[in-house]
């Protein structure tokens, strides 16, 4: 891989590891690095008290455990596709590669 | 991050699926018609949605304090332009509607505007922008997937703000506050997600060149690999 690919690489990991480091939880703080849907759902609770959902989700997954089970489902879906494709494009430049090789090669020998 | 279930008074759940539901019409039929003329594409397009999917899932820790998700929908609107993305991103938000509690079937017309509408298209006039601006590809990439989901979060803000707007600021005031958690949130998780979109744009233009030539993100004539 590039130079260049593999720092990009490093500013994604930074962007994501940095906040972890850099928020510290004030003592008593709970909920540190929840969802911003929880936030604002609570901001919702402020500017309108008597605001009740209308609705419920139909499927509730029995825990955060399980949500997070259903999460990576969903990533490792997405990324089984994209792994598929990478491993196929790489195959079939290898595969292009040596047959390049070989054409030229044959046409070394006849040369000769 | 998107509106929860029932977060959205029924009119305005209403309004944003009226809204949403003609772009959603189009962005099939437009998906169909590429994918009948250029039925090779089908596996990029296999590509960006499983990067939507993928993307979408990850819930990134921000400088805010909380946790929020990249879109992924920045390179399909690159590649397929921007009516591709909205049947892909109105398939994500489906499947996490129904299966994550994540999202919601009532909001799910308003989540469908801000990230399967709003962000494809900022994302591609920000690259068209960039491009004619002169810039490099990879420049170009970066600020159109990395602003496409920022809009997508501002959209949300408004959302919320026209919904529940402040009893003394007004919209302005609530936006405001919705913006705080939303978008400033998003701001490393979109830079993330840019840079995440150069990589595989690079990895895209170097294995399928010749499926890529004559898609958006390729046509423009931008500096290659620059």
């Amino acid at each position: 891989m590039k130079t260049r690919s593999w720092l990009l690489w490093a500013a994604i990991v930074l962007l994501t590891v940095l906040p972890l480091c850099l928020i510290g939880a004030p003592p008593g703080t709970e909920g540190l690095f929840g969802g911003s849907d929880d936030r604002a759902q609570q901001a919702i609770g402020t500017i309108a008290p008597h605001y009740k959902p209308w609705f419920a989700p139909v499927f509730q997954p029995a825990s955060s455990e399980i949500a997070s089970l259903l999460f990576a489902l969903q990533a490792a879906i997405g990324a089984g596709v994209i792994g598929y494709w990478l491993g196929l494009s790489v195959a079939r430049e290898r595969a292009c590669n040596s047959e390049l090789a070989v054409t030229s090669s044959e046409q070394d020998r006849r040369a000769d | 991050m998107h509106i929860m279930e029932g977060f959205l008074p029924p009119a305005h759940a209403l309004g944003w699926a009226a809204v949403s539901a003609p772009f959603l019409a189009w962005g099939l039929r437009s998906m169909g018609r590429g994918l009948q003329a250029h039925p090779e594409r089908r596996m990029l397009l296999g590509v960006a949605a499983a990067f939507a999917f993928l993307l979408s899932a990850l819930k990134l820790p921000s400088v805010t304090g909380s946790c929020s998700h990249p879109t992924g929908v920045g390179l399909g609107a690159l590649l397929f332009g921007p009516a591709a993305m909205v049947p892909v991103g109105f398939v994500v938000l489906l499947f996490q509607a129904l299966l994550l509690a994540h999202g919601g079937l009532t909001t799910l017309g308003a989540n469908v505007f801000s990230m399967a509408i709003v962000g494809p298209f900022v994302s591609y006039a920000v690259f068209r922008a960039t491009a004619k601006l002169g810039a490099s590809r990879s420049v170009a990439v970066f600020l159109a997937a990395c602003l496409g989901d920022l809009a997508t979060y501002l959209t949300t803000s408004a959302q919320l703000a026209l919904a529940f707007p402040d009893a003394v600021g007004g919209f302005d005031t609530s936006f405001l506050k919705f913006a705080g958690i939303f978008a400033l949130t998003q701001v490393p998780i979109a830079i993330s997600e840019g840079l995440l979109t150069v990589l595989v744009v690079n990895a895209m233009a170097r294995f399928n060149a010749h499926e890529l030539r004559a898609l958006p993100v390729m046509a423009l004539r931008t500096r290659e690999g620059a």
